[in-house]
């Protein structure tokens, strides 16, 4: 038999912990330790036999619970407190709460004797099973939990508030009812805390940590009990409170939407907007219940918006598929198309100004610089052409096709060419001034900056250049990099056909995150506050978190995004194969609105002037007023 | 006047066929420009278990690195501080023990690697190797000190840019121009209180359970990790300090401090002064890197 003793160094073993009575110990020559039922921080709770009846077993659970207090008055208060409490508990009459047949203190611990229920607490139930607990189970628990929560909010002289609501706190007894456990008593022994230390109990509400505890609180527990018990994701792993980040369909999409609802108010960060009593809360559940054998669960398919939500200002037909980017310059918006011409129309009213045939199709964005307009075919040669009447300036042979689109800088053209170089051209002559050779077709649209030129390779490889074309480091991705890469804070940012998207540091090129999409994506990526939007050939556009990788949001097309999307104010705009140019808000990723055409849409929209233009593979190049 | 503008000068609108030829100027692309960038990160630590504690339970460890020469390696360094807590000595061990394993995993990953002569391709990306590091850390308190846990926060600085890890209540902080920014997010049940809009800073400051975390190193077998990527600040400092520092001195005090110092050593000695001057209750740990303008 174990000494009891006043010293805590006693009670605690090497590890810091509560040393346990061992079976067979004897307390108050009364109660027989059988054994433990549990045991946590500085209490614990056997299983023992009441020695009154030796004729019969009587068992018992025996909770009890270590005084730390040093001070002999602060002794004496718990213990006091502790009495109380006890008291209180053994005028509580309801066939969910334990009985209350005895307690007492003795040296450095108090003891209290309770029902000894058997069956099991649903902590352990949640861990045993394989899969989510059937929802009909959970909502008469739920209901139970409500009827006698009613009971004890409704205790007079003054309602008595159960404060720990949480699965380890409810037994399923043998007759599939529920029972609350251990009330919170344990909470006196609490000793006050110094230094920096984990523990939040995960289903408390916000208000217990003011001090407050009072019916609202156990009404938010039990909404938490109820979150945890149908998402299986315990909350004491969650950072606190956040439940609504949580959302229970998106981890359990069997449960019905009504009874999710019924839930989320319970858990109101507000004690006022939570429902104002157990008995409310029940109804909830009631009516949800009574709901759901009649609803399925699927939700009505978003329903397409009508075009009058986006004003068309005019569209212009060519003769083949446009697959490019748009360039709008000067009141002029020039772009290429499959029919071999680049076509410049005026931007106000589409109308037709000059075309210049190339010699194959153009996939590329035209670039401008004053009068001259550059653009890239398919017929291997980069042109410039005059502004004013599409006259020829000069053209440049690459010796493949060219699907990279030109990027200016210092007087001078960067562009990629199915040749396997990089081409910098000087933009008054047309000649080379140099060319890099990158193992494979760079369809990738370069990017110049801080004195170094970055750009994707077909075989995967990613180069950063210096000004003379000498490699400052190459990264590898899995398979092809068509995107073209952007440069925000010193970070680089491109997808890849490896279905991911990367950020690398400019300066060196290590990776400092990826992150990876449903498919491949040619997509190439855009900035806007802390977030990196890109759309992927598995129909989503993805908003994702320039520091962390963190995906914010994403939005399901009905086809590839192969488009790039574009920002303008709070607007995204990003076309998709399924023919629709969408319009998101891009904080929230919400729809606003979206404008079928007829045929995929693969290039990248312009906007200029509060006019959005873009391609189609209807052979149409649209104007909208946003 | 930047290189391209030097060696690009804009030239005028070319006419339509019959542009001039413009060549490069050879002298202007021959010449190096080594050098320019280059700048002197300094660092500097102090640490001080306090006045009212008998255990100095934090842990930190720095590493800075420059290089100079034709193939110059970038800056790159480990900036850690962890903050220990549990009875007996589980805490000193579990920071201790935390620190090594994060700065063995990302040396042996990353800062080793910039010295192989060949480049490799294959590495992961740096905020995954940070994370792998701290759930090592984890790995190891739970198996070697049960009931032992700890705060760490760790600064992998490589070229232009700062990946950390965070877990607990240990901050960070970029200090530059006229502003003090928490880079970090507290781990903490009042902080999370105090985002819900349930307490107020000066509540929170002064709350029962301020010390009281909701994540830490070595309470469990899965860690959820903050990882993020910073720029490196241009004239300005990094600072990682534990709470026995941010939660006495203000961070308008710290920011004063650090600005004021006449370099990052001595305004690590500073700070964990002002903190034993205001009562320290706590283990004061402070490392701060400063980032001249470039």
């Amino acid at each position: 038999m174990r000494r009891i003793t006043r010293t805590l160094e006693g009670k605690l073993n090497e590890t810091g912990q509560l040393s346990q009575l061992e079976p067979g110990a004897t307390l108050q020559d009364r109660y027989l330790v059988l054994g433990i039922l549990g045991a946590g921080g500085m209490s614990a709770v056997y299983k023992g036999r009441d020695l009154h009846f030796p004729n019969v077993t009587k068992l018992v659970a025996v909770k009890e619970m270590i005084n730390l207090a040093a001070d002999s008055t602060m002794h004496d208060m718990i213990v006091r407190n502790f009495e109380r409490e006890a008291d209180l508990l053994a005028t509580l009459s309801h066939p969910a709460i334990p009985r209350i047949f005895d307690y007492f203190s003795q040296a450095s611990s108090s003891y209290l004797v309770m029902e000894f229920i058997e069956g099991k607490d649903l902590e352990a139930l949640l861990q045993d099973a394989k899969d989510f607990l059937p929802e009909e189970q959970i909502v008469t628990w739920a209901i139970e939990l409500c009827d006698v929560l009613t009971y004890l909010h409704n205790h007079k002289p003054q309602p008595v508030v159960f404060r720990d609501m949480k699965p380890s706190n409810i037994m399923v007894d043998h007759h599939e009812h529920i029972r609350l456990i251990d009330f919170g008593i344990a909470r006196v022994f609490q000793p006050g805390q110094k230094g920096t230390m984990i523990g939040t109990e995960g289903y408390s509400p916000p208000e217990q940590y003011r001090g407050e505890a009072s019916p609202p609180g156990d009404i938010y527990a039990l909404g938490a009990t109820l979150h945890h018990l149908l998402t299986r994701r315990d909350p004491r792993a969650e950072a606190p409170f956040s439940f609504p980040d949580r959302p229970i369909r998106q981890l359990n999409p069997r449960v019905s939407p009504e009874l999710d609802g019924a839930i989320i108010q319970a858990l109101s960060y507000d004690p006022k907007d939570r429902y104002p009593s157990a008995e409310a809360f029940k109804q909830a559940l009631f009516s949800a219940a009574k709901r759901t054998g009649l609803l399925t669960g699927t939700e009505a398919s978003s329903v397409l918006k009508p075009r009058s939500d986006v004003k068309e200002l005019w569209s212009f037909e060519c003769e083949d598929e446009i697959r490019g980017t748009p360039l709008v310059h000067q009141g002029v918006v020039y772009v290429g198309c499959y029919d071999n011409n680049l076509y410049a129309l005026d931007a106000k009213n589409g109308e037709f100004l000059w075309k210049y045939p190339t010699e194959a199709g153009i996939a590329t964005r035209p670039a401008a610089q004053d009068e001259a307009i550059f653009v890239g075919s398919e017929d291997c040669r980069l042109h410039a052409v005059t502004a004013s009447q599409g006259r020829l300036i000069w053209t440049y042979y690459t010796e493949g096709p060219i699907r990279s689109s030109p990027t200016l800088s210092h007087g001078h053209i960067f562009v990629g060419s199915d040749d396997n170089h990089l081409h910098v051209v000087n933009m008054l002559s047309g000649r080379r001034v140099w060319r890099a050779d990158a193992n494979g077709p760079v369809r990738s649209t370069p990017l110049i900056a801080a004195e170094r030129v970055y750009f994707g390779c077909e075989t995967g490889d990613f180069y950063c250049l210096d000004f003379r074309g000498e490699m400052k480091w190459r990264f590898k991705a899995k398979r092809a990099v068509t995107s073209s890469p952007i440069l925000v804070e010193g970070m680089i940012y491109f997808s890849s056909l490896d279905w991911t998207l990367y950020a690398l540091e400019a300066e060196g090129g290590w990776q400092i995150w990826r992150f990876r999409m449903g498919k491949p994506s040619i997509s190439s990526p855009v900035y806007g506050e802390g977030k990196i939007f890109v759309g992927c050939a598995d129909g989503l556009i993805y908003a994702v978190d320039a520091r962390s990788s963190r995906e914010a949001w994403r939005f399901q097309t009905e086809h590839q995004v192969t488009s790039s999307p574009v920002l303008v104010e709070d607007s995204l705009y990003c076309g998709s194969v399924d023919g629709s140019m969408y319009c998101l808000d891009f904080r929230s990723g919400r729809q606003r609105w979206r404008f079928p055409t007829g045929g995929p849409i693969t290039g990248t929209p312009a906007i200029a002037d509060g006019t959005l233009y873009f391609g189609s593979t209807d052979h149409r190049i649209y104007a909208l007023l946003t | 006047m930047g290189v391209w503008s030097r060696l690009f000068r804009k030239k005028k609108v070319p006419e339509s066929d019959s542009a001039k030829t413009a060549p490069l100027d050879p002298e202007t692309l021959g010449k190096e420009v080594l050098g320019e960038r280059h700048r002197a990160v300094a660092v500097g630590s102090a640490q001080s278990k306090g006045i009212e504690r008998t255990h100095n339970e934090d842990a930190l460890l720095v590493i800075l690195g420059s290089s100079g020469g034709q193939e110059a390696l970038p800056d790159f360094g480990l900036f850690l501080v962890a903050d220990g807590m549990g009875g007996h000595r589980s805490g000193e061990l579990a920071s201790s023990i935390s620190a090594r394993a994060v700065a063995r995993r990302i040396t042996q990953e990353s800062i080793l690697r910039l010295f192989d002569l060949e480049q490799g391709n294959s590495s992961a990306p740096l905020q995954d190797l940070v994370r792998d590091a701290l759930q090592d850390a984890n790995q190891a308190v739970v198996e070697r000190v049960p009931g032992g846990g700890t705060t760490l926060t760790v600064a992998l600085l490589l070229g232009e840019q700062v990946t950390f890890g965070h877990v607990g209540d240990t901050r960070a902080y970029i200090i530059s121009d006229n502003q003090i920014q928490i880079v970090t997010r507290d781990h903490s049940l009042v902080e999370r209180l105090r985002e819900l809009g349930q307490l107020t800073r000066q509540e929170a400051a002064t709350h029962p359970q301020r010390n009281v975390l909701y994540r830490a190193i070595g309470q469990g077998a899965n860690l959820e990790v903050d990882v993020f990527t910073q720029p490196v600040p241009n004239d300005g400092y990094l600072l990682i300090c534990s709470d026995g520092l941010w939660g006495v001195v203000s961070d308008d005090e710290i920011a004063r401090i650090v600005r004021g110092a006449s370099g990052p050593q001595v305004a690590c000695e500073q700070l964990v002064q002002a903190a034993n001057a205001g009562g320290g209750p706590d283990n004061i740990t402070a490392v701060i890197v400063h980032f001249p303008p470039a």
